[in-house]
């Protein structure tokens, strides 16, 4: 069983990137994922979090109570959720927006570039694809031809292509990260 | 009420990573709810938003009223057009729904009206769930009445539930609630959609026989007569004042009598039909946590942690809310130590518990404010204490 | 029941309209509501329209009983809601002619919101309003239409709240048939009713009558014959009325006429055309297809005209008559 949670701040898709992982699995690599989500009232802005737990058999407890991975796209939400991620976690985090307090080796950290590889692609909006790759790159909790077949209807046609290169960007990186650090046991806690 | 297989031109047959709102607007479409009236409101407007957005092509009708008394008062008008109907709403909404469904429990008009829970009392926390309307929406509308109410667990559920309360609705001209709250609503999981032929539908029970004979009431107490569909050339009245099996005001006490114990008893009498319970691990133990939605699966986990701890725990969940499990409740009572009864609300169908408890075991409540869920861990502690 | 009520009931000329089994009804002497039901089942019988397609929904009142009478489809409803339930039942069912039958106090008190939007929505709903300035039922209150200075039992004083002006509220808010009569005007009303019923939209007639037991009676104002007198004095009939200038104070000059006939989608109209526009040939609402919904409206459209053909040859008579009795007359 793992326990995902996405954070970052309101209009950054971070209710879609638990989406898209949350559809992958459930519909394409015959897992149980529940997805679940917390933000306040406002639709921008503010620490935004989305949760999936993922399982071989179905899901009876619907939260994550200590995630094994956390994907953080702001500060804020990297000084809310990093102490509950559990030890020897996965923290990948945005490394433009995201200053850790010290490295104090009790999780495994992936800082990434998301945001300037997404500008690179033409638009800041793709940078939670190029999470969702670097994501899927580090956790293998989910196979990247899965993610790519849930995008249709969550992204909108007429940027399919750009978001699959976008997560493909994500994706290459994510696979150098782990090279020159792999996981500690080998797969995501 | 016999079932016939659910018109293919509503069904979204296959597998869909859904939240439950949305699950409820495709169990409606499956159902053959073509007729949906419905005011926004958080967090419910995504079924709306779905049935809106998906009925165009299903040969469905939305319409977003001005509020939620006039969204129960179209699906009034709508039910004796001939359409099945539903609306959904949340707290505030649901408390202005009240005098139309009196209406509609009065008038014997089917519709299916699903309550999104969040926290009150008022506005309360709009975008976070809450177990608080379970006492609303038994006892919400004036005078005295029975409903059936529905609760689901899950996206899946979302979507099973809506067709059986509208087969529910349909079979006993009742109005058919489906009480979730925010969090089922939002939550996504996959959601198995079968083939149109798999999902059993119970149409409308249209009434064939002389026009002249026509009754919209049989005041039986098991069975509700026939309906008609305005424009048919029945002619009937219906009216929210005691009335006969004309459907004409009879304002006698006798009378009165006679509708409302028939309102009462076509839910009672056949409560054994209607009522849809989860079972697990009920068998020889010593506590049983009786819980219902969001709060099942967030008792599961402190079932199970009692279990690790060696004491025999049994789960029963309540799909049916209203009419309520009574009888099954009252049989294991005399069996065990003890019930645990968590819910977010301060005491709600706890004490449906205890009163078909009668004393014969110890009925422990867990409450908890709205707006979140539970920690297993308090419902932990009251299962042991429960099995002391 | 005696001979009499037994022959009254068969042979009554209203027994093809009203469910004579249910006779008498509860309205007071004087009362201006029978007038209506007459003319209303005059227009029923004059248009020729199928009385199994016209449904009629009430609120709660006085008024609100004439669902109860009409041997009709009818729904007898909760207080202000009449409107949102034609609605619906409009809609479900887009062949029926939906009819509201409701007092001020119903449609304009409790009901106030249901009724600007449905003439927002321009839904195709025909809602005549028996405007008698109180709340019959519940013993002669205060309602949004109560004359300023009129005596009612919650003012007890006399009103001074600024009152609602029917008419004008109804084209303010968007419906395309707007008339107003009395209780007198007998015929008027019937003809009103017929084009209504001709129009396509949401129609809104307000037919002033007297609640003889209160209104009159608190305010010292005579029987059921008095009101008629006061109509018969102070009602005037006009041209090209702006609905500006229509309001009522107490015991003041009534205008009547038909004040507003235009010409607008209705509300189902709207919903196909933006449906059919976007979704082509797989929009079918109720499984009719775009040809299937053409015929409907053009068989609707010729009926629409032959209707009021009828209904102008028939003035033109009635015209034709009254003119040759005043000849005689002198």
């Amino acid at each position: 069983m793992h326990e995902v949670r996405f954070s970052g701040f309101g209009g950054q898709g971070i209710v879609r990137c638990a989406l898209i992982t949350g559809k992958a699995l459930a519909m394409y690599d015959d897992k149980y994922a529940t997805m679940t989500q917390s933000f306040g009232p406002e639709a921008r802005g503010g620490a935004c979090s989305s949760q999936l737990v993922v399982s071989e058999s179905r899901v009876q407890y619907p939260y994550v109570t200590e995630p094994g991975v956390l994907v953080a796209l702001s500060q804020d939400a990297y000084n809310k959720y990093e102490p509950q991620l559990r030890d020897g976690g996965i923290l990948i985090y945005e490394e433009n927006l995201v200053k850790p307090i010290g490295d104090t080796g009790r999780t495994q950290v992936y800082p990434a570039p998301v945001t300037r590889f997404a500008e690179e692609l033409g638009n800041r909006l793709f940078a939670n694809l190029v999470t969702l790759g670097v994501f899927t790159a580090i956790t293998r909790i989910v196979t990247p031809d899965a993610m790519k077949k849930a995008l249709p209807g969550l992204v909108p046609d007429r940027f399919l292509p750009v978001n699959i290169k976008a997560f493909d960007r994500g994706y290459e990186y994510g696979l150098e990260l782990l090279e020159r650090h792999p996981l500690a046991r080998g797969v995501a806690p | 009420m016999r079932k016939s297989a659910a018109d293919p031109k509503g069904v979204l047959s296959g597998s869909h990573f859904l939240d439950g709102d949305h699950a409820l607007a495709e169990g409606a479409l499956a159902a053959g709810c073509r007729f949906f009236a419905g005011y926004p409101i958080t967090p419910s407007t995504e079924t709306a938003e779905r049935f809106a957005e998906r009925c165009p092509a299903v040969g469905g009708l939305f319409i977003q009223m001005e509020d939620e008394i006039a969204s129960v008062a179209a699906l009034i008008g709508a039910a004796w057009g001939g359409q099945k109907v539903m609306t959904v709403t949340s707290g505030p909404g649901f408390s202005l729904m009240m005098e139309n469904i009196g209406l509609a429990v009065m008038t014997e008009t089917p519709m299916v009206i699903a309550n999104v829970q969040r926290a009150g009392p008022s506005t309360g926390l709009p975008t976070l769930p809450a177990q608080q309307d379970m006492m609303q929406v038994r006892w919400g509308s004036q005078g005295d009445y029975r409903v059936i109410a529905l609760c689901p667990d899950s996206p899946q559920e979302c979507f099973d539930l809506a067709v059986e309360a509208f087969n529910l609705s349909e079979t006993y001209r009742v109005p058919t609630f489906i009480m979730t709250d925010e969090t089922v609503g939002h939550m996504h999981e996959k959601v198995v959609i079968p083939p149109a032929d798999q999902i059993g539908v119970v149409g409308r029970n249209w009434y064939q026989g002389p026009k002249a004979d026509y009754r919209p009431y049989q005041f039986t107490g098991k069975d509700v007569a026939p309906m008609v569909k305005a424009g048919d050339g029945y002619r009937f009245h219906i009216t929210g004042l005691t009335h006969d099996e004309r459907g004409y005001p009879n304002l006698t006490v006798e009378q009165n009598e006679k509708v409302v114990t028939h309102l009462i008893e076509k839910i009672d009498s056949n409560a054994d039909r209607i009522i849809r319970l989860d079972e697990d691990e009920i068998e020889g133990a010593e506590v049983v946590v009786i819980s219902y939605g969001i709060t099942s699966r967030i008792a599961s986990r402190a079932v199970q942690l009692a279990r690790e701890a060696g004491i025999k725990t049994g789960s029963l969940r309540l799909i049916t809310i209203w009419p309520f499990a009574e009888k099954r409740i009252a049989e294991l009572a005399g069996k065990i130590k003890g019930f645990v009864v968590p819910e977010i609300n301060y005491g709600q169908m706890v004490r449906e518990v205890e009163r078909s408890a009668a004393g014969q075991c110890k009925v422990v409540g867990v409450g908890h404010c709205g707006g979140a869920v539970h920690d297993p861990e308090e419902i932990l502690a009251a299962i042991q204490e429960a099995a002391k | 029941m005696n001979m009499n009520d037994q022959t009254f009931r068969v042979e009554s000329p209203m027994a093809e309209f009203l469910r004579m089994e249910r006779m008498p009804h509860i309205w007071c002497p004087g009362c201006g509501i029978g007038t209506v039901v007459n003319s209303f089942a005059e227009a029923v019988k004059k248009s020729n329209i199928d009385m199994d397609k016209l449904a009629v929904v009430s609120g709660i009142g006085c008024t609100g009983r004439v669902a109860g009478y009409v041997k009709l489809d009818s729904l007898h409803t909760t207080h202000g809601r009449a409107i949102p339930v034609a609605t619906g039942l409009k809609l479900a069912n887009p062949e029926l002619k939906v009819v509201v039958v409701s007092g001020d106090g119903d449609l304009f008190g409790i009901g106030g919101n249901h009724f600007i939007h449905a003439a927002r929505r321009n839904m195709d709903i025909v809602v005549i309003c028996v405007n008698n300035f109180t709340y019959g039922m519940t013993g002669g209150q205060l309602t949004p239409t109560t004359p300023q200075t009129a005596n009612a039992s919650t003012t007890p004083y006399g009103n001074y709240e600024y009152p609602f002006s029917l008419p004008f509220l109804a084209d303010a808010c968007g419906a395309t048939y707007v008339a107003r009569w009395t209780s007198l005007h007998a015929r008027n009303i019937t003809k009103s009713i017929r084009e209504a019923f001709n129009h396509k939209g949401f129609s809104f007639i307000e037919v002033i009558a007297p609640c003889t037991t209160l209104y009159q009676r608190r305010n010292r104002l005579g029987d059921g014959l008095d009101a008629l007198n006061y109509y018969k004095e102070e009602a005037e009939v006009g041209q090209e009325i702006d609905t500006r200038d229509v309001g009522i104070d107490f015991q003041s000059e009534i205008r009547m006429g038909r004040f507003v006939k235009r010409d607008k989608p209705t509300y189902y109209e709207a919903v196909n055309e933006r449906y059919a526009n976007v979704l082509g040939d797989d929009y079918q609402l109720y499984g009719m297809s775009k040809p299937e919904r053409e015929e409907k409206a053009r068989r609707e459209a010729e009926e629409r005209i032959r209707m009021q053909a009828l209904l102008e040859e028939e003035e033109a008579r009635l015209l034709a008559e009254d003119i040759g009795t005043d000849e005689e007359g002198v």
